[in-house]
């Protein structure tokens, strides 16, 4: 069975997709947007995240470092000051010296799930999906950077009559992004940018293939959900607005668009990574800004919601 | 967002409102010197259901009475709103309880010298030593006082009278005339040749008809003021309308009702009977106000007598009524445990009729109108969730709990009926009843279902982990158990816990018992009696098993801190043997000092309730059998039976001062979990988890259980806000949930609340099975508030 790197799952989670849903969060993700609000989904790989003001100094991590070296005084790695650097890279057994810690100061970003201990977990909120209509949603990082895991995800939930949604910018091998997308109930898209060279400086990768794969995921006849981040200074011109208005009132199906207006929320968690926050001070839109996006897809024919 | 519905009250009502608000409570010796005086000279003369009942009527014909600028329904407890009455034959307060009652920085009332003069040079001579709280206490055994004083439990009749009551609808379909009837014949009906409790039957029943008379005095009184009123005012309008008030309290309670306005001032004056006649706990309750009201809403409409918005007028005229009466003062324990204005009256919305259909209608939407425009502390609200209530009714109701005020709770109407059916009432008898006061399942008019005191389970725990002894004092006071690090596994250590909570139960039972037969020989309750279904057939007392049907209930407390302190010990002693008996005990004698990493080892790395883990949920559906064991059927004097409820109001702050610290990383003092809610900060995986552990405990062998959820107020933003708020319920009572209530606050704004006080008056926050202003919460209870876990949308 295939498995992958789950960095969360979120259950009540309200923002995803309809009804009461549990968010399972897969770790990785191939692009670098400027306001990325889930920094520890980029990497693909299990990382410690280090919290120093919580540490109580106890020393069981140290204890439990298996490469033992400031337990033994042998100065090896102490995960107290080391965890997160080179020498845990090898670490034969990552996370044990944050599994220890009983102040949280340590903690694993990072765990690898085989397709039925997730669904055990999505299986536990199912009363509530079927009171709300809610269910399941894969998000990220970018879940289809993680095909074969998502695919079985989704199949899984498929067969035991879950409602799912992907949750993804489409950036992604065409075959896999239809796979995924038409076994999902609902593909929640990304539509950040049309512009090309911009979507490149602000993404770190080119809109072409992704505009075009959610003209072939809408040609499929795919349900999809359109997710407009409005990112002060990115993309929230009226002319780029416009720009996407267009393309999505072009797509078949005339699929409804969420405006997601950008929040500074993410900001703290750059700052415990020590990773620079790219957006620096830039202030939230204010709601007539919001407002005035949603009319730009209103006015091309669409219908258009504010979050969600 | 959705539009936020603007606070539309008219002139009227916001007037009205504005002046309950801010008039600060008083206390009013009127009723202790009317008291006083006649039993100085009826004591001794006539039976003492009598002598209760004579008293009644006398503070009927002599107390003070008031309506109101602008009233439209009218009566007052005391002299005038919000000035409080005292029972000094329950409770005799000593002046320095009237100087800290005036003075105390929370729920004080302004006392005046002419009230402390009454006090001194009249109702404490008489009283010292005469009221039930000094000849109880003088019986009271050593071993329960220990235990009392050490906070193992509390003691709910020690200063109030039993109460928790609800009426049905009888009320409106007959009025006091017709009740007068009904003992004229039960009176005649008794078989003295054959018959040994002839008399007794024969006193409590003629005490009944003298209170009933009173009840009808005290209305005709109020007619009286008004037609005089009437003439002396000179707007035509008011001048009508007191007209109107004296046609309406000529009628009722006299005779049944005929209209909205008659039903409203009926339920009005049987309220203010019952809690003239004593302070039960809860004051009185109306059941369920809409299924009562409904039908005299749709004749009146179709008559033209009353429109919608006429309807809702009269029905915020009620609601203030009701926050006029803050609950009598109380002292000592009880003011500790329970330090605030709430009464606890609680209106039924929604739930289901004797038939089994859906009991909602037009006037279940205007009342939770009025609960949100109105904002104030009392009454409570709360909708009763069936299968069969309509979505619309439970949007309607999540849309007003979304604004944060904690009003409406939610209860599931289905469960409320499968666990009085459980207890042996009939199923129309069951669908009639409902919650009353906090939590409580009863059956509304039918049963005296009184709760007898909080019992503190994390606190048994600390006795078995010191061997019987309170660390607090150094005292043994419970019973030997065996020295912990003597227990060869966590199965043993278990035992001892059930033993300890055997004794610890037994000793309070023995006394709950003797004041429940205290009240009923000394204080019985004849106006309470002839209302409630089976008294007047019976001929006996609500306080003497006259009712239908009798429970008697213990409120358990801490399941959260019990569950997550077993299984702390569980887990690292026995299990992973990562901590040793001694390095704990060390550690919880010291409060955990120098001992952090162990406290965290015990607090984060432990199975915790409220997780939908079921190794911690495990132990909380044994901790619950084991209280079911130690209380669940145990007879009660009545003729009824102990029960088991899962309720903490605000005692878990008052029983975490006298806990030490406990083995789930709880510091010394700091509030045990509320409720059945998981302890503060356990629940890490959001509100689905939460209920789904509840939901492991079978509620339906209990009186109830109440549950806390805290939010932010973004997670419940928007139409699908709502939505999910709404699944989230409908889940947890398809799950077998009985109760769930929300606080949709976030930390900054209470954090804002305690720095500046005067410009948050009107934050209500959820508290316990009730809404509290926030600023008018002590510091401990406040913080109890922010602590708890606040569930953001993900």
């Amino acid at each position: 069975m295939s498995s992958g790197l789950v960095f969360d799952i979120r259950k009540y989670s309200v923002h995803d997709g309809p009804g009461i849903r549990t968010a399972v969060f897969l770790k990785g993700c191939p692009l670098r947007c400027l306001w990325c609000h889930n920094p520890e989904g980029l990497s693909p790989r299990s990382e410690i995240l280090r919290r120093d003001e919580r540490c109580v100094g106890c020393g069981r991590c140290a204890a439990a470092c298996p490469l033992g070296g400031a337990a033994l005084g042998l100065g090896g790695p102490d995960p107290r000051k080391d965890a997160g650097g080179a020498l845990c890279a090898a670490c034969p057994s990552f996370g044990a010296c944050a599994e220890a810690c009983p102040a949280e100061a340590l903690q694993l970003v990072g765990r690898r799930m085989d397709v039925e201990e997730a669904m055990a977990a999505i299986r536990e909120d199912l009363p509530f999906y079927d009171e709300s209509g809610g269910g399941a949603t894969f998000s990220g990082g970018e879940p289809l950077a993680q095909g074969d895991f998502v695919l079985g995800l989704l199949r899984a939930c498929r067969a035991e009559g879950i409602h799912t949604a992907l949750d993804t910018s489409g950036y992604a091998p065409r075959e896999l992004v239809l796979e995924a997308g038409l076994m999902a109930d609902l593909v929640l898209f990304d539509l950040k940018l049309i512009d090309d060279e911009r979507h490149r400086a602000a993404t770190g990768v080119p809109s072409g293939p992704i505009l075009e794969n959610l003209r072939a995921l809408a040609e499929a006849g795919a349900r999809i959900a359109l997710r407009v981040p409005l990112i002060p200074g990115i993309n929230d011109s009226a002319g780029d607005l416009e720009a996407a208005a267009r393309f999505a009132a072009s797509l078949p199906g005339t699929p409804r668009v969420h405006v997601l207006p950008y929040h500074a929320a993410a900001k703290g968690k750059y700052a415990l990574r020590g990773l620079p926050y790219a957006m620096g001070d830039a202030v939230p839109p204010a709601t007539e800004a919001a407002q005035a996006a949603r009319g730009i897809f209103e006015r091309a024919g669409l219908a258009a919601t504010i979050g969600g | 967002m959705s539009e936020q519905k603007t606070r539309i009250l008219n002139e009227r009502v916001k007037r009205l409102r504005e002046a309950s608000f801010s008039q600060r409570p008083s206390f009013s010796a009127e009723r202790a010197v009317l008291t006083t005086e006649f039993y100085e000279e009826w004591l001794g003369r006539v039976s003492t259901p009598v002598l209760r009942a004579m008293n009644f009527r006398n503070l009927c014909e002599r107390k003070a009475i008031y309506i109101g600028s602008g009233e439209l329904i009218v009566g007052e407890r005391g002299p005038r709103p919000k000035a409080v009455s005292s029972f000094p034959e329950l409770t005799c307060h000593s002046l320095d309880d009237l100087a800290i009652l005036d003075s105390r920085p929370m729920a004080s009332y302004k006392v005046e010298a002419e009230d402390v003069a009454a006090y001194r040079d009249k109702v404490i001579p008489y009283w010292r030593g005469r009221s039930m709280r000094d000849r109880s206490f003088a019986e009271i055994p050593e071993d329960w006082k220990a235990l009392y004083e050490a906070g193992l439990f509390t003691e709910f009749m020690e200063q109030r009278a039993p109460g928790h009551t609800s009426l049905d609808g009888s009320i409106y379909r007959k009025g006091m005339a017709a009740r007068r009837a009904e003992i004229a014949a039960s009176r005649a009906a008794i078989d003295w040749g054959a018959d040994p409790e002839a008399l007794a039957k024969d006193e409590e029943l003629k005490a009944m008809d003298i209170a009933c008379e009173g009840a009808i005095i005290f209305a005709r009184r109020h007619s009286r003021l008004a037609t005089e009123m009437a003439a002396a005012e000179r707007d035509p309008k008011r001048a009508a309308e007191l007209a109107r008030i004296a046609a309406v309290c000529e009628r009722v309670p006299a005779e049944a009702p005929r209209d909205f306005w008659e039903a409203l001032q009926t339920y009005w004056f049987v309220h203010l009977g019952t809690i003239t006649e004593l302070n039960g706990w809860d004051a009185m309750n109306p059941g369920h106000l809409d299924q009562h009201l409904g039908p005299f809403y749709q004749a009146d409409l179709a008559a033209g007598k009353l429109d919608r918005e006429g309807a809702k007028e009269l029905l915020s005229c009620f609601w203030i009524k009701v926050n006029n009466t803050p609950a009598p003062p109380k002292v000592g324990v009880t003011a500790a445990e329970s330090g605030t204005y709430n009464d606890f009256t609680n209106i039924n919305l929604g739930g289901l009729k004797a038939d089994g259909s859906d009991g909602s209608n037009e006037v279940s939407y205007i009342a939770l109108e009025v609960l949100d425009e109105l904002q104030l502390l009392q009454p409570q609200a709360n909708l009763q969730v069936g299968a069969r209530t309509p979505d619309r009714l439970l949007k309607a109701a999540a849309e007003v709990a979304r604004r944060g005020s904690g009003y409406p709770s939610f209860f599931n109407a289905d469960e409320v009926v499968m666990a009085q059916v459980g207890m042996g009432k009939s199923l129309a008898d069951a669908r009639e009843g409902g919650t009353s006061g906090c939590i409580e399942t009863g059956c509304f008019g039918k049963e005296a279902y009184l709760l007898h005191g909080y019992l503190n389970s994390p606190k048994v725990l600390e006795l078995v982990l010191n061997d019987g002894i309170d660390p607090a004092s150094g005292r043994r006071i419970g019973i030997r158990t065996g020295d912990p690090s003597s227990f060869a596994s966590f199965e043993q250590l278990y035992a001892a816990y059930e033993r300890q909570l055997a004794y610890v139960v037994g000793a309070k039972l023995r006394v709950s018992n003797f004041l429940d037969r205290m009240f009923a020989e000394y204080a019985p309750a004849p106006f309470l009696s002839a209302v409630v279904a089976d008294c007047i057939e019976r001929g006996k007392d609500y306080y003497d098993g006259g009712a239908r049907y009798n429970t008697d209930y213990i409120q358990c407390c801490g399941l959260g801190t019990t569950t997550d302190s077993l299984s702390a010990i569980r887990t690292h002693v026995y299990e992973r043997r990562d901590i040793g008996w001694e390095e704990l005990l060390t550690a919880l004698a010291a409060d955990w000092k120098g001992s952090e990493g162990l406290r965290l080892l015990c607090a984060n790395k432990t199975p915790r309730f409220g997780n939908d883990d079921d190794a911690a949920d495990g132990i909380a559906q044994r901790v619950f059998e084991s209280w079911i064991r130690a209380i669940e059927g145990r007879p009660s004097p009545r003729g009824g039976a102990y029960h088991v409820d899962i309720l903490s109001t605000t005692c878990h702050v008052y029983f975490g001062l006298r806990t030490g610290a406990s083995p789930d990383g709880r510091h010394a003092t700091l509030p045990i979990s509320d409720g059945a809610s998981p302890a503060q900060g356990a629940d890490r995986k959001g509100p689905t988890a939460v209920v789904k552990s509840l939901a492991k405990i079978d509620v339906s062998r209990t009186g109830g259980s109440l549950l806390n959820q805290r939010f932010l107020p973004q997670a419940l933003e928007g139409e699908e806000g709502v939505g999910k708020l709404c699944g989230l319920v409908r889940t947890y009572f398809k799950l077998g949930g009985h109760h769930i209530q929300f606080n949709v606050v976030d930390t900054e704004t209470l954090r804002e609340a305690q720095k500046k006080p005067e410009d948050y008056r009107s934050l209500l926050v959820r508290v316990a099975g009730y809404s509290d202003y926030f600023v008018d919460l002590d510091r401990n209870h406040q913080e109890e508030i922010i602590s708890r876990t606040a569930l953001e949308g993900f």
